[in-house]
């Protein structure tokens, strides 16, 4: 603990510090983002964040699920194959030199990205330390066969406990519904039939692909100067090779017709889930179907939904809608769970709740809680170190203006109820909605 | 405990070593205490009020209680219509919600730092002002039941964690469900629930929780201003029920429509507020750490990584729980291997414990991880709070907070073993199965207009 000591002294000057600034800079004040591009081309998002001794980093890829193509489940299993053996260290190696400084690693997939975190101390010796074991995981990861045998027999482990859920068997024929021949269909868990057959020769092809210099995108925030993040950045990406950014994905396509699927499962609930593509992340209309979005199910207990649905009948615990942006449309959702004898009054509610939204768009009092609820609650999405990276990495990964997030209550406060009803009216086609249903017989 | 000691409004400042401010503690002479963790990284504050109370005050065929009137708090005063406040709050860019456990029933803000004033205001008028209205209990306990379906009746492990508890525990509070059984829930009255709010809806069964950029000067005159004025009451006097002594193993079978088979495991343990030794629950902490906790702990290197019995394995066991609990394990065997061949495997991890003394390297590590913890800790400020109100609530201190890495530290290698020995015994012991039953309805997928 004594070879902390020095950090947290200056980290605790610095927060009297901030509190005396705080009495005269508007409490909106974003932390200053810079940003560069390593000589071999990875694109690096940096906020400095002395005040505790600490430093995050994450590697975001553009190498999700969408990449899979036939070999369903490849992104993931790559991604979970990455810190079981790497350099001349084993599995059980990686994982005790990186508990032995008490750092958190951590890696993931998504439908758009791929990704690998990590959460040290700053001080020199545990930074060093977790900084190189995560440099070999991220950089020579062996892909050795009973590691891949292990990995595969997990992930088709998951893929039988989504089986077992309701809730994760629905958002599966969700994406299915909405996109299918797009690569947006294909499940991040991946298949039986390619998990059973996948081969080290082909998770080495998708890492040589996909985990390239101008593919990967390092987010850092923490204890560190601009130049100290430099010299990090450069020594993680400094043995990738160069490659090449993975190609735009394919748009997606609306969807024709209205398609319903019913999948019988014996839970005492059914779990319903409507929707249709929705926007991508630079959509111009991205900020306008946000806020009309918080009002019609994004705003919890308050939301239209849930008021028709939870507070007036009580008919489900959680009910939501939201727009999922992503690099292309990503899904309009609504959800809920209710008991089986109530799927028909259930599915009436959340219909006749959208439809009106578009048809009457917000009341001028929704709209005023609304935008003061978004741009008052601003503070509380960018007020630790977790949040920040997050953000790092989305705007970077999608790019993202630099000024999004300075600009993001202003571009809130701009929205009006005209522009939403027009929005949802022009954007949402309740007839042409797939509406997802796993459950028992009421 | 049950009657705090009123003290005039003094302040008991700690300077803790964190980057994180001091924390200050007052006590209201109604006997309300705040406690106040200043954290200026970022404007904004999360206050949490905390009332001594959870599903073990229940008593048998009144499970559930302390959780549905969570819910109806929310659903008006005298001054505020149902769902008003979740509006207000929301009208204001916070986030809230509430919890229950066994232990506490728990409510939060998290605001832009200068609006502490809107939660202080409405927590005030809800702990004295509820109004408990048979239209919207009637709804809001079909809520609840809905989420008994969503947490518990349609997920296997969740309704063979609930079966062990109740298999586990003869006479503990601890045996039943914090969302309540069903039959419960069908019964309830609101009567039942005026009863349990009069009862420990007090401002001496309370302790707020404020962590933040905030002045705890300022805190505690806004306190005063909304709190000072609630009138004290005679809390109950809860009754011990402490558990009868176990004479013997204990097993269930669970038949659940599945796909994947589960074993959990627990032993009988003490926890600090009942430690006879006081650093045996430290040790039962590092030795669980060992078992169970990291990517380098001990059941994920042996069952998972070196000999692809399990797919996953892990243990858990909290030090600071109002009663004594359980040393949990688990593990999900892989197909080639049965329940009956995990289960022998954890009880050799456990049988090894008990015999052989732990590495320098794991003891090492576990440390390493409690110091990090510490540190990484500081970035959630409703994190911190959280820790300082269960804490608070189950009748210790958050200075144990500060004291925490200390006793991680002091625990030896003999002392984990000393704990496994005395600990994990077969007849402490309760084990659940679960078994998966076919499926079957649910192959047929089909499209329907």
């Amino acid at each position: 603990m004594g070879v902390t000591n020095k950090n947290r002294f200056s980290g605790y000057v610095f927060a009297i510090a901030l509190l005396v600034v705080n009495l005269w800079v508007p409490a909106q004040a974003v932390p200053e983002i810079q940003q560069w591009t390593t000589p071999n081309g990875a694109r690096i998002m940096f906020i400095a964040a002395p005040s505790l001794p600490m430093v995050d980093v994450r590697v975001t890829f553009r190498a999700g699920s969408v990449r899979d193509g036939e070999h369903m489940g490849i992104s993931r299993l790559t991604s979970k194959l990455l810190d079981e053996g790497a350099g001349d260290w084993s599995a059980i190696e990686i994982a005790e030199r990186f508990d032995a400084t008490g750092a958190q690693f951590s890696s993931g997939t998504l439908r758009d990205m791929a990704w690998l975190s990590l959460r040290t101390l700053s001080d020199q010796k545990e930074f060093s330390h977790a900084l190189a074991t995560f440099k070999a995981v991220l950089t020579q990861p062996q892909f050795g066969d009973n590691a891949i045998s292990r990995i595969k027999e997990s992930m088709l482990t998951s893929l039988k406990s989504i089986e077992e859920s309701p809730s994760a068997l629905g958002e599966r024929g969700f994406y299915q519904a909405l996109y299918s021949g797009h690569p947006y269909a294909s499940p991040p868990s991946g298949n039986d039939e390619f998990l059973k057959s996948a081969t080290a020769a082909q998770i080495k092809a998708f890492y040589a692909r996909y985990y390239v210099a101008r593919n990967a995108i390092i987010s850092i925030v923490g204890d560190l100067d601009r130049k100290a993040a430099q010299v990090l950045a450069e020594d993680l990406v400094a043995s990738l090779p160069q490659g090449e950014r993975a190609a735009d994905l394919p748009s997606v396509t609306a969807l024709e017709a209205a398609a319903r699927m019913r999948t019988e499962f014996p839970s005492t609930q059914t779990h319903i889930y409507i929707g249709q593509p929705g926007v991508s992340r630079l959509d111009p209309d991205y900020f306008v179907l946000y806020t009309g979005n918080y009002i019609l199910g994004g705003s919890g207990l308050v939301s239209r939904l849930s008021e028709e649905v939870r507070e007036k009948r009580g008919l489900s615990y959680s009910v939501y809608s939201y727009f999922i942006p992503m690099e292309q449309s990503g899904p309009f959702q609504m959800k809920l769970q209710t008991r089986n004898d109530q799927v028909d009054e259930a599915l009436q509610v959340m219909r006749d709740t959208l439809q009106r939204f578009i048809d009457d768009g917000p009341t001028d009092k929704e709209l005023g809680a609304a935008i003061r609820g978004i741009t008052g609650g601003f503070p509380l999405r960018i007020d630790n170190n977790s949040k920040l990276l997050q953000y790092l990495a989305v705007i970077a990964f999608y790019d993202l203006p630099m000024d999004y997030l300075d600009t993001f209550p202003s571009r809130i406060e701009a929205v009006t109820g005209e522009q939403i009803r027009e929005t949802f009216k022009r954007r949402l086609n309740p007839k042409r909605m797939a509406t997802i249903i796993v459950g028992g017989q009421g | 405990m049950l009657s705090r000691k009123l003290l005039s409004a003094c302040l008991i400042l700690f300077a803790s070593s964190t980057a994180a401010g001091p924390v200050h503690e007052y006590h209201l002479q109604n006997g309300l205490k705040l406690i106040v963790k200043e954290d200026h990284r970022s404007p904004v504050v999360v206050s949490q009020i905390w009332y001594k109370v959870g599903s073990s005050y229940e008593v048998d065929g009144n499970t559930g209680l302390a959780h549905v009137l969570e819910h109806m708090m929310f659903k008006g005063t005298k001054n505020l219509g149902p769902n008003e406040f979740s509006r207000i709050i929301a009208e204001n860019g916070g986030r809230e919600n509430a919890f229950t456990s066994r232990d506490y029933t728990a409510y939060f803000q998290r605001l832009e730092s200068s609006r502490l004033e809107v939660s202080f205001k409405h927590e005030a008028d809800r702990m004295s002002n509820l109004v408990l209205s048979e239209e919207e209990f009637q709804k809001e306990v079909k809520v609840v039941m809905e989420e008994r379906r969503l947490r518990t009746d349609d997920k296997p492990k969740s309704l063979t964690y609930e079966q062990f508890q109740a298999t586990a525990f003869t006479n503990s509070p601890y045996r039943n469900p914090v969302i309540g059984w069903m039959v419960d829930l069908e019964q309830m009255k609101l009567e039942d629930l005026e009863q349990w709010y009069r009862s420990w809806y007090r401002p001496n069964n309370a302790t707020i929780v404020v962590v933040g950029d905030v002045e705890p000067e300022a805190v505690l005159a806004l306190a005063k201003r909304y709190f000072g004025p609630l009138k004290p009451g005679t809390i109950p006097l809860l009754k011990t029920r402490t558990e009868v002594k176990q004479l013997g193993e204990r097993r269930i079978t669970m038949k659940v429509p599945a796909q994947l088979p589960y074993v959990m495991m627990g032993y009988k343990v003490p926890v600090v507020a009942h430690a006879e030794v006081d650093w045996e629950p430290y040790a039962l902490d590092v030795l669980s750490a060992i078992l169970g906790g990291a990517n380098s702990a001990r059941l994920t290197r042996d069952l998972v990584r070196s000999s692809s019995l399990a797919v996953s394995a892990g243990s858990d066991y909290s030090a600071f729980s109002r009663l004594n609990g359980l040393f949990l394990l688990d593990a999900t065997p892989t197909p080639e291997h049965s329940t009956a061949e995990v289960e022998s495997a954890l009880r050799a991890q456990v049988e090894t414990m008990s015999k052989e003394l732990v590495t320098g390297d794991e003891l090492d590590r576990v440390k390493a991880q409690v110091v990090a913890a510490k540190v990484f800790e500081q970035d959630s400020g409703f994190y911190q709070a959280m820790q300082i109100g269960r804490l608070e609530t189950v009748g210790l201190s958050w200075k144990l907070l500060d004291e925490y890495p200390h006793r991680i530290r002091a625990v030896t290698a003999e002392q984990v073993r000393a704990v496994a020995k005395k600990y994990l015994l077969e007849d402490q012991l309760t084990v659940a199965t679960l078994q998966p039953l076919s499926m079957k309805k649910a192959d047929a997928m089909g499209t329907e207009n």
